[in-house]
């Protein structure tokens, strides 16, 4: 009896084992903090101490503010980093700086390592600016870093805050759909995306971006993810407005938004079957045909490459 | 003979844009004399410039985007933006005239003058950043850089007078002003406390109407 048992465990644990291999997803869903975690309030702005330190908390948070300031440097779109982290990356469930801080160095399915703060912030740049990452020591780099340290200060160490990432959505009762997601999209969003997703500017500043196409996040950032999206926007979206969409309409309006063509994958060399094999193994159109047009054969560029 | 197939649509383009754009001259006729009709004189009220009254809460229409101008008197006209005074006059103007107003009061120059006061602390940080903990977004996000406003839907609020800007957004907050699309301001008026309109009030009348660079942002 025993010896079955053994027997089909071991089979078990051989099949799962050949399961994580192959379904190792190197875009890893933003993990949302579990039940139970304990709540952290980030330090007011007034606390940021007049000092040199200071200085470069502020300079940290005027980048990840206005990002735009890095245009043509280290960002390749229209994007500032507040556009998902909003309230200047304070908000609980807007993937907050404060709990992220925290929880590296991590291990990363992306890049297949362990990842530190700094390589973490330049990921950002790589995909959702569509540009290049700041070189570590960078003055910019180190701004940024410094912020994300002091939005944390007095938060423990290694462990998951209530807030973090995006709360996870339970499955979509009926698969998301693109068509009911433009319906969505015409109601509630293109008031500020603007009706072609390609957001609204003032002065020569974004003012609502680009939501798909040659300024938005590119095809290996997160939020092209249809639950990531998903969770974003139904706890986010429209601004001033969480939670007033239907956990149905975010999952089919996410579907909408990410149904478009946007820069291309970074990974990308050549084969865009083999990046979709490679990386896109997670709930995106990436690949898919749709609408007779194969997504990622008609990608953008990198304008800083 | 295919040259005249594309000019008479064009034609009929040109005037259309003409039409909607509105006629200046007709519309600065009609805010000094009214239009005889019911409609009387805006410069009584919005004064002869279009710069509004502080004291009375009047609002500055000079330099309003024309497109915003003419959906608050259509709205007035439906009922769906509601005003004693203002209702009145809005339904006894046409369409035409609604367009050719806005268009008049949307060229004039909103008389751009320095702060007049020091900038209003709270206000600038409600403008400029939001109240996050109160799930309010700053006010720049959707009026746009300096509060220059994202036409026409998110109307421009520099330079507006504070007492203005202070009774719009208490009729939001009670329900008595509704014309936003999908309540955006609505929802966001409901969560400011009194304190804090009267805050970026001050903070947005202050500002000029117009991009400068005295570093008021």
């Amino acid at each position: 009896m025993m010896k079955y048992f053994i027997l089909i465990t071991t089979l078990l644990l051989w099949f799962s084992g050949i399961n994580a291999a192959e379904k190792r997803d190197y875009q890893h869903e933003l993990p949302s903090s579990p039940d139970k975690a304990p709540t952290f309030t980030p330090p007011p702005e007034s606390a940021i101490p007049d000092n040199e330190f200071g200085r470069m908390v502020r300079k940290g948070r005027d980048l990840f503010i206005n990002t735009q300031q890095l245009r043509g440097k280290y960002v390749g779109n229209d994007m500032n980093c507040a556009n998902c982290h909003l309230a200047g990356g304070r908000r609980a469930d807007s993937a907050p700086l404060w709990a992220a801080y925290t929880m590296y160095p991590a291990y990363r399915g992306k890049n297949d390592r362990v990842n530190t703060m700094e390589e973490r912030i330049q990921g950002c740049f790589t995909y959702s600016m569509n540009g290049m990452p700041p070189p570590s020591g960078s003055e910019v780099l180190t701004a940024m870093v410094t912020y994300h340290y002091w939005l944390a200060k007095g938060a423990p160490t290694g462990i998951a805050l209530q807030g973090r990432g995006y709360p996870k959505l339970a499955k979509a009762d009926k698969e998301p759909d693109i068509r009911r997601g433009k319906q969505v999209f015409d109601a509630q969003c293109a008031i500020c995306h603007g009706e072609d997703g390609q957001g609204r500017t003032a002065e020569g500043q974004v003012v609502f971006p680009p939501l798909w196409g040659k300024g938005s996040f590119n095809w290996g950032a997160g939020m092209h993810r249809i639950n990531t999206a998903a969770n974003f926007i139904h706890a986010n979206m429209p601004l001033g407005k969480p939670e007033s969409l239907s956990e149905q309409e975010a999952w089919d309006v996410a579907a909408f938004i990410n149904s478009h063509e946007r820069p291309q994958d970074p990974r990308y060399q050549g084969d865009l079957a083999k990046t979709d094999k490679t990386f896109h193994k997670h709930q995106c159109y990436y690949g898919d045909r749709l609408d007779n047009h194969t997504l990622g054969n008609q990608a953008y560029g990198n304008p800083l490459k | 003979m295919r040259k005249y197939w594309l000019t008479f649509p064009l034609l009929g383009l040109i005037t259309q844009t003409a039409l909607a754009a509105g006629d200046v001259n007709a519309g600065k006729q009609l805010a000094r004399q009214g239009n005889g009709q019911g409609a009387t004189a805006c410069i009584a009220c919005h004064g002869a410039n279009g710069e509004g009254n502080a004291a009375t809460g009047f609002p500055r229409l000079a330099g309003l985007n024309a497109d915003y101008l003419a959906k608050q008197l259509h709205d007035y006209q439906s009922g769906s933006r509601q005003n004693p005074v203002m209702q009145p006059f809005a339904k006894a103007m046409s369409d035409s005239e609604i367009r050719n107003v806005a268009a008049y009061y949307a060229s004039l120059d909103p008389k751009t003058g320095a702060s007049r006061s020091a900038t209003n602390q709270t206000g600038q940080e409600l403008a400029m950043r939001g109240d996050w903990d109160a799930t309010i977004p700053a006010c720049i996000s959707c009026h746009g850089p300096g509060g220059r406003g994202i036409e026409p839907e998110f109307p421009a609020l520099a330079g507006q007078h504070a007492s203005y800007i202070t009774s719009q957004l208490q009729a939001w907050r009670n329900g008595k002003r509704h014309n936003d699309e999908n309540d955006l301001m609505k929802v966001v008026a409901e969560r400011l406390d009194s304190n804090q309109i009267n805050a970026v009030a001050e903070y947005f009348a202050n500002l000029s109407p117009v991009k400068n660079d005295s570093g008021n942002e």
